[in-house]
């Protein structure tokens, strides 16, 4: 295994410098998008998200709980992601390792400093009873750019979620309101990696081994940045993080659309 | 209204007072401490070592181990639970490639140096502190690098870009009452200063472009001046070892069997008087 990998990483970066990627992708192209809504009985809210080989689901749980001690009118947004070994063999079982704890937290992130959530309207009593809304991803299929995909279905389940109905002072689980979560923004996760000096966009997993450097840039629906993460071993300059981000804010809308679309 | 003085009095561009000393860890390959305003952060380097557990052992080359801790008692609200959450692991995985980017460890298959970032005491910017440490700590032990890195974080508050900002200006809004932006952004960042090159960024808060943009050319200007007292450090640190121990060639104190020169006329006093 280690010596094809060897093999088609030379592979991608030789493309690369002949100006194509390895499936023949344009290096800003994102690969063909499907998102699906609210086909999950059991959650709030759902989505599934399919570009290229990755699939992702995601869906909410809301349940009324007590507000944090420093913030008592206002909900809980929590928005996790593990990794399952199932959806890609490289991935173990067990507590979440470095990987998936970055994953999860630059897509938690990215959604919760956009402050797209209205919290304040999540508040039932004050000091005493919010709702909590709780966001999972979990990868069925992982051929790269979790954290771009990841982001859009978690995005996309809140948009579908509906608060359940609460009857006695409980949640009826059963029942389902025609309310939506009070969101007013539209936060997208653009990871661009660099390879060489070439930046391109939604990496496969055998591109995302190859690289040299990565940017996540999440952005809101005008256009200003709301959280970064730089990763991967090599450095960038300053210029071309600002073409990074140029690129990033570029797709973010394209994206955007999609997402608004379902 | 906007953010016309900073709280604690500093000019926008600067970086609070800092502190640095290298090797005071005695036990460690390599150990510095490092303080930027009220957050303090010690960093002690052991390797190359043996790499375990085993099967993370790279054939090709060392492998750079870092591990970020608050101790319980360092933040600023209730005490911070031992052990590595989440937070913690996410900050070792960006301090591991904030690092990596100047160690070679290209002659140490199978090996790893293990770097231990331990907080006593933190304000903000407390990864940044960790880098910093942690750099002088690597140059300590021996470690190959092709430069030191140098870390700060910078902010957007209040309409303004503020370098190297403290816990309360993180949250500015709850300290200062009537400010019209309450958009603060947080940008920690790792440079390369020969180079100018980024090997850490990550922003939290709402900022256009341009904002950051700036705020980047700042933070390289803001970690020339850390990069200046981390090789302070450093200098100090073999400058006051030349000079204790001296040159073995101009060391009168020992006599050739290696006892102090006077080790003789002591002797015999105590024989004396018995």
């Amino acid at each position: 295994m280690a010596i094809i990998d060897q093999e088609s990483k030379k592979h991608v970066k030789e493309s690369l410098i002949k100006g194509v990627r390895y499936d023949g992708r344009k290096k800003d192209e994102f690969r063909p998008i499907e998102i699906r809504t609210g086909f999950l009985t059991t959650a709030e809210g759902s989505a599934h998200v399919k570009c290229g080989e990755t699939e992702v689901i995601a869906g909410v749980k809301m349940a009324m709980e007590k507000p944090y001690a420093d913030t008592p009118d206002q909900g809980i947004l929590m928005v996790g992601a593990e990794l399952l070994p199932f959806s890609n063999p490289k991935y173990e079982s067990g507590p979440p390792d470095a990987v998936a704890i970055e994953v999860a937290r630059v897509i938690d992130r990215g959604i919760r400093e956009s402050k797209s959530l209205d919290n304040k309207r999540l508040c039932i009593k004050a000091g005493e009873k919010v709702w909590t809304i709780n966001v999972d991803i979990c990868p069925l299929n992982d051929d790269g750019n979790l954290i771009d995909i990841g982001s859009m279905a978690a995005v996309a389940a809140i948009l579908n979620a509906r608060f359940p109905c609460v009857e006695n002072d409980k949640v009826n689980y059963k029942k389902k309101t025609d309310e939506p979560v009070p969101i007013h923004r539209i936060p997208i996760a653009i990871t661009v990696i660099k390879i060489g000096s070439n930046l391109i966009v939604d990496p496969t997993e055998l591109e995302e081994q190859a690289l040299d450097a990565r940017l996540t840039v999440t952005t809101i629906d005008d256009g200003r940045l709301c959280s970064i993460q730089k990763g991967g071993m090599g450095t960038l300059s300053i210029e071309e993080i600002d073409k990074m981000i140029d690129l990033a804010v570029h797709k973010s809308s394209e994206i955007r659309k999609l997402i608004k679309q379902e | 209204m906007d953010y016309n003085k900073r709280l604690d009095g500093r000019d926008f561009d600067e970086l609070r007072p800092m502190e640095a000393k290298a090797g005071v860890i005695k036990k460690a390959d390599g150990s510095a401490y490092f303080r930027m305003g009220n957050t303090v952060a010690y960093a002690a380097v052991y390797g190359p070592r043996e790499m375990f557990p085993k099967f993370m052992q790279n054939p090709k080359k060392g492998v750079l181990r870092c591990n970020y801790n608050m101790m319980p008692f360092s933040g600023a609200g209730e005490r911070v639970r031992p052990g590595p959450g989440r937070r913690s692991k996410e900050i070792s995985a960006v301090t591991d490639k904030a690092l990596g980017a100047v160690v070679d460890l290209i002659d140490s298959p199978n090996a790893v140096v293990d770097v231990y970032i331990e907080l006593p005491q933190t304000d903000a910017g407390s990864r940044c502190c960790g880098i910093n440490a942690a750099a002088i700590a690597l140059a300590d032990a021996g470690i190959p690098m092709r430069d030191l890195v140098s870390a700060v974080a910078v902010g957007h508050a209040g309409n303004k870009i503020c370098v190297d900002l403290d816990y309360q200006e993180e949250h500015l809004p709850e300290f200062l009452e009537g400010l019209d932006d309450h958009d603060v952004a947080d940008i920690p960042v790792a440079i390369i200063p020969s180079t100018g090159e980024i090997s850490l960024l990550q922003m939290d808060g709402i900022v256009p472009k341009e904002v950051l943009m700036k705020a980047l050319h700042k933070a390289k200007d803001a970690a020339m001046k850390v990069n200046e007292v981390q090789r302070a450090a450093l200098r100090e640190k073999f400058a006051s070892h030349i000079a204790e121990n001296g040159n073995s060639d101009s060391d009168n104190s020992y006599n050739e069997n290696g006892y102090s020169n006077d080790a003789d006329a002591t002797a015999q006093e105590d024989t004396d008087g018995i």
